[in-house]
């Protein structure tokens, strides 16, 4: 059998797929270890050791940073798992509506992230922005959303949120779906109603939907370039920084080895976040 | 769950939130590329006296020497060209990944796995690209976004391959047909769905990207759509018509393709999703 096997499924099958995915993914993450520890301009190199790392956290503009993309990576998933389980059993219910709610909800996560950050600089503009102009209606001053660095990173995160709110969406309706229905009839028979079935049927059996929300808002929370770049572009002074944006910044300005350890440092962070947390996450999902 | 007055009232509701925070950007982007300049920089939902929507976008294709065209041009043979060696090279991949169980074959998913969660590192990546003499070019850049979606596309390829029944191969085997008449005569034809589903998606990602480019593809020679739009708005400043009218031609063509294809958009990014 091995014999056949090594006709019909040939692993020279591979190649041409490894060919792309060795030099321009493996290899350089690879190699991004050494230049970490270098000083670097592409055609030659000096070695320096940890000192990139040092300098990222002992400048307060580069640690900052460190904490925003924390922070950024935490609210944003939050808020999707939130919205996203209440929108997907919303939907999930018997309402006329539906389809038309999620194609609308779902939009967003195929339009560009360049518009998407263009039209919403434009309404948090401060004074004449639709979204301080709504506040008003209320009496309300609205703040300036973008300039202040103290809500600059909610604001940016709010709008992430708003684009990516659809994948969530979905996946927690595909969760909520595949739960058998003889849970509900048991909870009905019983006697149970709408909010019991929601604390103890869909919230305990959508965990595994649950899970993929956050690990998957969660690595793209840490590694959000884009809408930063295009909304505030790591401003108001370095409010709104990531570690993605200090990247791009670092290279920019031709600090190779720098804009390299940003990348092992983004690299780590994933990592040691991730793994541990999808361990912890699968070990709590309940057997349906 | 019975359909009462305060289900009816709550899906009002939240059909009236839903139909403000996801359209009204929208209809902001069309209202804007419609107006005059001053009439843009009060950046309010006043219908504009005249419509100067074609007046915006033939000046938007005009700007710097009709560079939108050239970036068009450039977005277009990017995805194309990416598309199609990225369905060649990850169905036949994900094919040898699915059917044979061997060590190699787990280390090979594990690394291809690791294309999900790691970022990608960008200086060595150009240390990389100048290396073998690709940086600045389209075809450089089409390998770096072949290698960037790469494990998308096999997670999706595998799972479906998953579901083809092995008596398959080896009625094909019997007949003596070898590992590539097999594959491309009797599994890639199978694999339609799917396939489609991938170049749906991909095409949205690869059009939409602006990270990689901007890193991998600089100079006004190479533009892309997205790299356009983000230029435009430093030149731009005060000229929010224009970039409106810009930013609305870049949405159309995801708007295409979700109102023919949403429900495979849909499946095919919850599946993919899952399956990670």
């Amino acid at each position: 059998m091995t014999k056949v096997f090594k006709r019909v499924y040939p692993f020279y099958f591979l190649i041409p797929a490894g060919i792309f995915y060795i030099l321009l993914f493996l290899v350089p993450t690879a190699v991004s270890f050494f230049f970490s520890l270098t000083r670097w301009s592409l055609m030659d190199w000096s070695f320096i050791g940890l000192d990139n790392f040092v300098t990222f956290f002992k400048e307060p503009w580069l640690y900052t940073g460190l904490q925003n993309t924390m922070i950024f990576a935490i609210l944003t998933s939050g808020l999707k798992v939130v919205f996203g389980l209440l929108l997907g059993v919303f939907l999930c219910s018997r309402i006329k509506s539906g389809e038309f709610i999620k194609s609308l909800v779902f939009f967003p996560v195929l339009v560009s992230t360049i518009a998407v950050g263009i039209t919403f600089e434009n309404l948090m503009h401060p004074s004449n922005g639709i979204i301080n102009g709504f506040l008003a209606w209320f009496g309300l001053k609205g703040p300036n959303l973008l300039g202040d660095p103290d809500l600059a990173l909610v604001s940016v995160a709010l709008v992430d949120v708003w684009k990516g709110i659809g994948i969530a969406t979905v996946i927690f309706i595909a969760g909520i779906k595949s739960i058998p229905e003889e849970y509900s009839e048991a909870l009905q028979i019983d006697g149970g109603n709408a909010w019991h079935k929601f604390w103890n049927i869909i919230i305990p059996l959508s965990r595994p939907a649950m899970n993929t929300v956050i690990m998957l808002s969660l690595i793209g929370g840490l590694k959000t370039f884009d809408l930063i770049w295009a909304m505030t572009k790591g401003g108001p002074g370095f409010s709104t920084d990531t570690i993605a944006s200090i990247i791009f910044k670092q290279y920019q300005a031709g600090f190779y080895g720098l804009s390299t350890a940003g990348n092992v440092i983004l690299f780590l962070i994933v990592i040691l976040i991730v793994m541990p947390l999808m361990k912890l996450l699968t070990r709590n999902e309940v057997e349906m | 769950m019975r359909r009462n007055k305060w289900m009816i009232l709550l899906e009002a509701i939240v059909l009236i939130v839903c139909v403000v925070v996801f359209c009204l950007p929208f209809y902001f982007i069309l209202l804007t590329a419609m107006k005059t300049a001053p009439d843009a920089a009060l950046m309010n939902l006043q219908w504009p006296e005249q419509n100067m929507l074609w007046e915006n976008i033939k000046e938007v294709f005009g700007a710097r020497n009709y560079m939108l065209v050239r970036a068009f041009w450039n977005s277009t043979l990017l995805t194309v060209f990416s598309l199609l060696i990225l369905v060649v090279v990850s169905s036949m991949a994900a094919f040898v990944l699915q059917r044979r169980t061997h060590r190699f074959t787990s280390l090979a998913m594990l690394l291809v796995m690791a294309g999900l969660i790691i970022p990608p590192a960008v200086v060595p990546t150009i240390w990389v690209l100048e290396g073998i003499g690709l940086f600045k070019t389209l075809m450089g850049m089409i390998s770096v976004e072949v290698a960037i979606h790469f494990s998308f596309c096999v997670l999706l390829y595998k799972a479906f391959i998953g579901g083809i029944p092995r008596e398959i191969d080896e009625a094909a085997v019997m007949d003596g047909v070898g590992g590539l008449g097999l594959f491309y005569r009797v599994i890639f034809p199978l694999l339609k769905p799917v396939t489609a589903t991938i170049v749906v998606i991909e095409a949205v990602f690869i059009f939409n990207d602006f990270t990689h480019p901007l890193y991998f593809l600089p100079g006004a020679k190479n533009v892309t759509v997205q790299l356009t739009l983000y230029n435009f708005t430093s030149q731009y400043v005060s000229q929010w018509n224009l970039l409106f009218a810009n930013a609305l031609l870049i949405t159309l063509p995801p708007l295409i393709l979700f109102l023919f294809f949403s429900k495979k958009i849909v499946a095919g990014m919850t599946a993919g999703a899952v399956k990670g």
